[in-house]
């Protein structure tokens, strides 16, 4: 890890462990899972190149399997998120194959188009409880031991959770697939010539985004002990996008900073009643127009060094 | 002989509903095909100008007191003259950018305007009556009895997007257009001020979706999410048809609407999901869409 | 809405009411800002002030998600100390925030959400669901069409927990009165903007009455296109099962004609509700109260009566005890008179609401089914009847109310109601 990234993972563990203390536990919950989240995605976007407009299916699966574990199968919290994880993971695995063959903008839409699909199955499927969602989802006890109703308690496993999905996407960044991952981003035919199976390569960060994203999605069910059409619906895919260019695309800490300020935007325009949706249009547009590398990757341009 | 005419007759009744739907598909995903063709921008905004097309039709009405005829040309030139606006000062700056920038700038755009609109009029929308000349009562198909507004919306929409076919494909302007679009810099070069004309394009496209949501206020609630709903399903129009390609967009905005028409009668939940269905199957088919070029 | 972890220092002797609703999207007008307009009126009329309690009222946007209502909530119960959630539109958001108050023993007061399982599945001791529910829409408009000679129903369905629940009601209570479902058609929700097709179907069927078992802009636009086509001028009658008086204005009033509705207030409805939209003054948008905005002003009122009563310590010990108190009490407000909150749904036909008819400038009460004889219909105070659930303590109202006329008009030159005859 380059002393930059060591340091801005300090800080971010820091933060991480200090936030519970002088911060509302629920949201800064909040905060980690849609930067798991959003984290997920920019594996996608940020080192594949590969924009998809379709992860809230994963996330909002992930979610829905979760709740559903947790609630009617009655599973333990650690269990629930698997199972969900485990769906998304599949889910993943038949989208992207279908995916990947198209690039760009065809490739956004075929995940788009994909995704309404899951969203049209969770509308019908008697299990999701239709627009009511599942509701009242049990926390339960980590392992059948420790309880996890109350929200410090449960802090810990969600930071857990998070750092580790953090860490796990750093290191499947800059592995060597993660090299031949930016290498195909940068130039496919030359990494095709070269003898990587492009294809196999994007499957995979396809699978593993997913896969992440449908923790993040089983985490939050758990948290807030809902799961709901919110999840799965088209906005959500959004989020997703807006997060990671808030905070800096094809950067590692860039969206779970975009998580934080969307998360908490939320959380302070819920005062402004209609304008809610200006400012957050006029906040898209200003960033658009002047700060395109988003918050680390303006940043990480003005000290040279990668974050 | 009468039960073959009697289970005919939902096929005949929801493909005639269905080119109605397809009109204002056609028309919006022209819009957004001439918009993505010329300028390479996916304008998200597309509906919300829509919207704002629809509500600029009721001020009109209700505070200048010019009526429907008025607003069919008054609306689009108003909402065209913003785009215009926008396009100065904001989407000028993105042309050389990947697609996702103009996605997410338009995106806030829309954003913008609904909650501007939602503030000055509130959420539940606002009245606006079939103009005068189509109070009629509804015109007898045999199969059906088809209000005379609807046949209207069915022409207009033919004229605009086969004038708009023709103006850029078979016209001298049009062929300047597509030339810059090319080679930007050849057709700077020979003295066609390229900008300029960008920004008419935008201002044009802008104006089409603003002249849908005009024609489509008589029939549909006129609100602040009216767009919104629609946005998605013109984007996969646009995507099916071949993006930017006009004429793939009119065609394919027509068959849409009939195609949703005929599953409202044989699985109605899945309506709104059909095109969804059915642009997976073409995006794994046809890549560049049925009328795209590779 | 800081997200700080410790909130600042709490007087003891302070009852802080949360308004949670949409304050940005689709339910901004019939909820939004209006409701915390109505529940300010209410504190400010209860007088409560003036006798060294105090009461903050705060409002936050739940942007009809339920993640974003969810957290504001625990904010509000766990680190802010508020004692009652009041409106809560949209029933996913209205069930999650049920969860919460009753594990956190603390009040809801459902106003804005229609899901009738707050007072069936999620049936809690600590929410009371004020202002109607969709029972009692399907009750209301149901009953009374059958007897009103609409026999065969035809529905349009919109595909969600809330349309289905719709249908299923209205039509169990359509074929008690004897009356039959010819059929029905699901329209994906949400992303119908055309309900032409499936008008084209409902008038195949024949069917007497088309019920139309969606909300907000899907009736609007059912409600638009029917006009459009024809419909009930040629003799089918539509059912609105669930509109607001926002949605008649957004129609317009020709285009709304014909139309019959079930609602539990009206503004326009005598002097007491007509004296009840003056005191609380210019809305935002120049809407007109609705059911929603009335229902939450009724319940605040009464909350603090019952918080009087029992002391403000003990209130913020116990939000059930609180609930178990407000049932104790008989309510008595401008909107909806006198009344009483009670276990279990009503099965007397004279709490049944009434509907009304969108008559053109005239709103007329008709099809008043077995009224009660001090039924107020044409004079004072509306008689507010509220049924009740199983278990816990949930409230139907159920009043008389009749669609907006004069969209228009400002509010003195309404006109009193007509009996029917007399439009003719």
């Amino acid at each position: 890890m380059p002393r930059s990234q060591a340091v801005a993972f300090a800080l971010l563990a820091c933060f991480v462990g200090a936030a519970p203390f002088f911060l509302f536990p629920v949201y800064v919950m909040k905060v980690l899972c849609f930067a798991l989240y959003a984290c997920a995605f920019n594996l996608l976007l940020g080192y594949a190149g590969l924009l998809s407009f379709g992860h809230a299916a994963y996330f909002g699966m992930g979610s829905y399997l979760s709740a559903h574990a947790a609630k009617v199968w009655g599973f333990t919290p650690e269990l629930a998120i698997l199972a969900g994880a485990l769906t998304a993971t599949g889910l993943g695995a038949a989208f992207g194959y279908l995916a990947i063959r198209r690039q760009g903008i065809y490739f956004a839409m075929i995940t788009l188009a994909l995704a309404q699909m899951v969203y049209f199955f969770c509308v019908q499927a008697p299990f999701t409880g239709g627009e009511d969602g599942i509701q009242a989802v049990p926390r339960g006890a980590l392992f059948g031991l420790i309880d996890l109703v109350p929200d410090f308690t449960l802090y810990w496993v969600v930071a857990a959770v998070f750092l580790a999905g953090f860490l796990f996407l750093y290191r499947v960044v800059h592995s060597p697939f993660g090299q031949v991952l930016k290498a195909i981003r940068d130039n496919e035919p030359r990494a095709i010539s070269l003898g990587y199976r492009s294809d196999d390569y994007k499957l995979l960060a396809f699978v593993l985004s997913a896969a992440l994203a449908g923790v993040a999605g089983g985490t939050k069910a758990i948290v807030f002990q809902i799961a709901t059409l919110t999840d799965v619906n088209w906005p959500m895919s959004g989020e997703a996008v807006l997060m990671t260019l808030l905070g800096g695309i094809g950067t590692m800490f860039g969206p779970v900073v975009g998580a934080l300020i969307i998360v908490t935007l939320q959380a302070e325009l819920a005062q402004f009643g209609a304008w809610v949706t200006v400012i957050q249009g006029v906040i898209f547009v200003v960033c658009v127009l002047a700060f395109r590398r988003g918050v680390i990757g303006e940043l990480q341009r003005a000290i040279r060094r990668p974050l | 002989m009468s039960d073959l005419w009697y289970d005919l007759e939902p096929f005949l009744q929801q493909g005639t509903l269905g080119l109605v739907n397809g009109a204002f598909y056609a028309i919006l995903s022209l819009g957004l095909a001439v918009i993505f063709g010329m300028l390479n921008v996916v304008n998200f905004a597309h509906g919300a100008q829509f919207m704002l097309g629809a509500f600029v039709a009721w001020m009109l009405l209700n505070w200048a007191g010019i009526g429907y005829w008025g607003a069919l040309v008054l609306a689009p030139l108003i909402v065209g003259l913003i785009g215009v606006a926008i396009e100065r000062t904001m989407i000028a700056r993105l042309y050389k950018l990947d697609h996702l920038y103009g996605l997410l700038l338009t995106f806030g755009l829309a954003l913008i305007i609904e909650g501007l609109v939602r503030n000055a009029f509130g959420s539940s929308g606002l009245p606006y009556r079939v103009p005068e000349a189509f109070r009629v009562p509804p015109v007898d198909l045999g199969y059906m009895l088809m209000p005379a507004y609807r046949f209207w919306i069915v022409v207009v929409s033919l004229i605009v997007c086969l004038g708009t076919w023709f103006a850029i494909e078979k016209t001298k302007l049009g062929s300047y257009l597509r030339a810059a679009v090319e080679n930007p810099r050849l057709v700077q070069a020979f003295g066609i001020n390229v900008p300029l004309m960008m920004t008419a394009t935008y201002g044009a496209g802008v104006a089409l979706a603003a002249f849908a949501g005009v024609l489509a206020a008589p029939v549909y609630s006129v609100n602040p999410a009216m767009g919104a709903n629609f946005i998605i399903i013109v984007f996969a129009v646009v995507v099916i048809g071949g993006m930017g390609s006009i004429l793939g967009s009119i065609v394919t905005g027509y068959i849409l609407g009939v195609i949703e028409g005929f599953t409202r009668v044989y699985y109605p939940e899945a309506s709104a999901t059909v095109v969804f269905v059915i642009m997976a199957i073409v995006l794994l088919v046809r890549p560049t869409g049925l009328f795209g070029r590779a | 809405m800081t997200p700080l972890r410790h909130a600042r220092a709490q007087a003891a002797n302070t009852i802080r009411i949360g308004v949670l609703n949409d304050q940005s999207g689709l339910y901004r007008d019939l909820t939004g800002p209006g409701s915390t307009q109505a529940v300010r009126l209410a504190v400010q009329e209860s007088g409560i002030t003036t006798r060294g309690v105090n009461v903050e009222v705060a409002e936050a946007d739940h942007q009809n998600k339920p993640d974003v209502g969810s957290t504001v909530v625990r904010q509000w119960l766990d680190r802010d100390g508020f004692d009652v959630i009041v409106d809560v539109p949209t029933s996913s958001v209205a069930l999650a925030v049920n969860t919460l108050c009753r594990e956190r023993n603390k009040v809801l007061l459902v106003s804005g959400a229609a899901t009738s399982d707050l007072t069936g599945s999620a049936c809690s001791p600590n929410t009371i669901h004020w202002t109607y529910d969709t029972w009692m829409l399907a009750r209301g408009t149901g009953g009374a069409m059958v007897a009103a000679g609409g026999r065969t129903w035809f529905f349009i369905t919109a595909d969600y927990a809330f349309g289905h629940a719709l249908e299923r009601d209205v039509s169990n209570f359509v074929r008690a009165a004897g009356g039959e479902i010819l059929g029905s058609v699901r329209t994906p929700f949400p992303g119908t903007t055309d309900f032409s097709s499936f008008l084209v179907q409902a008038q195949r069927s024949r069917a007497q009455v088309i019920g139309l078992a969606n909300a907000g802009g899907d009736t609007i636009n059912s409600i638009k296109q029917a006009a459009e086509f024809g419909i009930t001028r040629r003799g089918q009658k539509l059912a609105g099962l669930l509109v607001f008086i926002t949605d008649v204005h957004a129609l317009g009033l020709q285009t709304a004609q014909g139309l019959v509705l079930t609602a539990t207030f009206y503004w326009d409805l005598n002097d007491n509700t007509r004296e009840f939209t003056r005191r609380l003054g210019r809305m935002p948008n120049d809407v007109r109260p609705s059911m929603v905005h009335a229902g939450c002003y009724s319940a605040v009122l009464h909350y603090l009566k019952a918080v009087e009563a029992m002391g403000v310590q003990a209130a913020k010990a116990s939000g059930a005890a609180v609930v178990e108190r407000m049932k104790a009490m008989e309510t008595d407000d401008i909107c909806f008179g006198k009344g009483t909150i009670r276990a279990g749904r009503p099965q007397d036909p004279s709490r049944l609401p009434v509907r009304g008819e969108v008559a053109a400038g005239i709103p007329l009460p008709v099809g008043l089914l077995q009224a009660p004889a001090d039924h107020p219909g044409r004079s004072g105070l509306p008689a507010a009847r509220r049924g009740r659930l199983p278990v816990g303590a949930h409230l139907t109202r159920v009043a008389e109310a009749a669609p907006a006329a004069s969209a228009l008009a400002p509010p003195r030159e309404f006109r009193p109601f007509r009996q029917r005859s007399s439009r003719a």
